[in-house]
């Protein structure tokens, strides 16, 4: 039983490289678009690091005694990025394609498949040229930590048991951001089309790009509640960002708390995106014949 | 739904200017960047809404280059239409028709963030500048996409390109923070390219930013800049039509 399951395990893991393999070979067929799209993505990073560098040349933190100041702030964008690239070359495409797939009736074959609907759904298409930003987002972060740990006041460098937890909590925000993207495209089976999926993405997803304690006051609360608890969108940057960028000695037990929320947020997203998942596949009713 | 990403950006600046306010002392209300206090920098946002509502031209270059490729810009060779007038005339029943609607959520928000205009309604003359700069600015930005939409005769996928020249408007525009907030050399250089008057231009003329006597002379030289445009779609569109060659029915 228990080599079944891992015979299981290791078929999936081949199927998904086979996925990732073929969409290489489709983004290499044409190379020239593929360097433009690296390009352009590439021109937004810089645009931003630009917008920043010039906010930082008024400031020295956003916010006042958050501790978000520039190399704090930069390796806050750097996690941004790297989410947003994962699932931008992982899942964006796919959840487009998925839209797609119930208008024109195509999902039955996906259902015909012997294999996990959701699985196949969600990694038949790799976008790598979205992986440039991961690259940037990396450059980002070595450079937000190298001046990190040279400055003169109050130099740090993080242990290595903070980055682990680092990789670990990008990948639970990658979890998060996944969840909510099949949320919301699963709701095209209902609505038979949803083409405002990206739009709404995009404002959702445009609340988790700054420290969630710029929400936390006045009319911003009732926001920074319904977005850390409800649709846990300001977690997914800010728990790995905080872990990295905040030493992790001296925390408070809030921000304990928050780390703990965050692992059962993941955890209850991720069961929430499934449950919605099948729900809708249920009510799913093809297209012609 | 399109005033969400501003909310994110207003909490950005309050914590920024909360925390320039903290090392340097003083309140709110006295903390400045480069002239713009927190309430401007609101104002701001919602002033580029606007002028984005006039100048921003969803689909028109895409569109132009994809008649282009597909040949279904040759009707408008054969009948007697206009491509770039019929395009224009369309674009502006268009934003009629849109905001026609539209026109409520936006007095609604404006209604109830009020009290962001620090100094209130400008003077007339400059009420009347506003107007005209975002009049300039629609055309502006429809004969700017249109041109580039040509390009289409010389290459077929443009789709790339077109990003580029979103990005740039999007920043150079001053869409994502007021201009003069940029590094002085740089801020010259911005200045002097035609991409202000699609964002920044009419919310820096609402805002009092630009002394009332320079506003001829700006206006004037957006005038300059919009006859430009003018002139290079209508040699780009005539080359390019001498170029293009439809094959089929």
């Amino acid at each position: 039983m228990e080599l079944d399951r891992r015979s299981e395990r290791t078929k999936y893991w081949k199927v998904f490289l086979t996925f990732a393999h073929n969409s290489l070979v489709r983004d290499m067929t044409f190379r020239t678009n593929f360097v433009l799209q690296c390009i352009s993505s590439l021109g937004w990073t810089l645009m931003n690091v630009g917008f920043y560098l010039i906010i930082f040349q008024y400031t020295t933190s956003i916010g006042a005694d958050s501790g978000w100041d520039r190399d704090k702030f930069f390796l806050f964008i750097a996690t941004t990025w790297f989410i947003n690239s994962l699932v931008q070359a992982f899942f964006m495409p796919n959840a487009e394609e998925f839209s797609e797939l119930i208008r024109t009736g195509g999902l039955d074959f996906a259902l015909l498949k012997p294999i996990d609907t959701q699985f196949l759904i969600s990694f038949r298409r790799v976008d790598w040229s979205a992986l440039s930003n991961f690259a940037a987002g990396f450059i980002i972060a070595l450079v937000a930590l190298y001046s990190l740990a040279t400055r003169q006041i109050e130099p740090m460098t993080p242990s290595i048991l903070s980055i682990l937890l680092y990789v670990f909590f990008v990948a639970c925000g990658v979890a998060i951001m996944y969840s909510l993207m099949i949320c919301l495209s699963a709701t095209s089976i209902w609505l038979g089309r949803n083409q405002t999926l990206y739009n709404f993405w995009f404002y959702i997803t445009n609340f988790s790009r700054y420290p969630m304690e710029i929400y936390n006051r006045g009319w911003g609360r009732p926001m920074y509640g319904f977005f850390t608890f409800i649709i846990p969108v300001l977690l997914v940057v800010n728990i790995p960002a905080r872990i990295l960028a905040k030493p992790i000695s001296p925390q408070t037990w809030e921000d304990q708390l928050l780390i703990v929320w965050g692992l059962a947020a993941t955890l209850l997203s991720l069961w929430i995106s499934r449950w919605v998942f099948k729900c809708a596949l249920r009510s799913y009713r093809s297209a012609s014949s | 739904m399109r005033f969400l990403p501003i909310v994110t950006q207003i909490f950005l600046w309050y914590a920024i200017f909360d925390s320039i306010e903290s090392t340097q002392g003083g309140n709110l209300e006295s903390t400045e960047i480069r002239g713009f206090h927190f309430t401007d920098i609101v104002a701001y946002y919602l002033l580029t809404m606007i002028a984005r509502a006039f100048s921003s031209m969803p689909g028109l270059a895409s569109g132009i280059a994809r008649e282009i490729r597909d040949g279904e810009i040759k009707r408008y060779l054969i009948q007697p239409i206009d491509l770039i007038s019929f395009l224009l005339l369309t674009r502006i029943a268009h934003k009629m028709a849109y905001y026609a609607i539209a026109i409520l959520p936006f007095a609604l928000v404006f209604f109830l963030c009020r009290d962001y205009f620090a100094s209130g309604w400008p003077p007339w003359s400059v009420l009347l500048a506003f107007a005209g700069s975002l009049v300039m600015g629609f055309l502006i930005g429809f004969f700017l996409e249109a041109a580039i939409g040509m390009i289409g005769f010389w290459f077929l996928e443009v789709s790339s390109l077109l990003f580029v020249y979103m990005l740039f408007s999007f920043f150079l525009s001053g869409h994502m923070f007021p201009l003069t907030m940029l590094p002085d050399n740089v801020a010259t250089v911005v200045n002097f390219l035609p991409f202000k008057y699609l964002a920044y231009f009419p919310a820096a003329i609402f805002l009092g930013k630009i002394p009332e006597e320079d506003l001829p002379m700006e206006l004037a030289i957006e005038a300059c800049w919009l006859t430009f445009f003018i002139i290079v779609c209508r040699i780009a569109y005539a080359r390019g039509v001498r170029r293009y060659s439809g094959f089929g029915g």
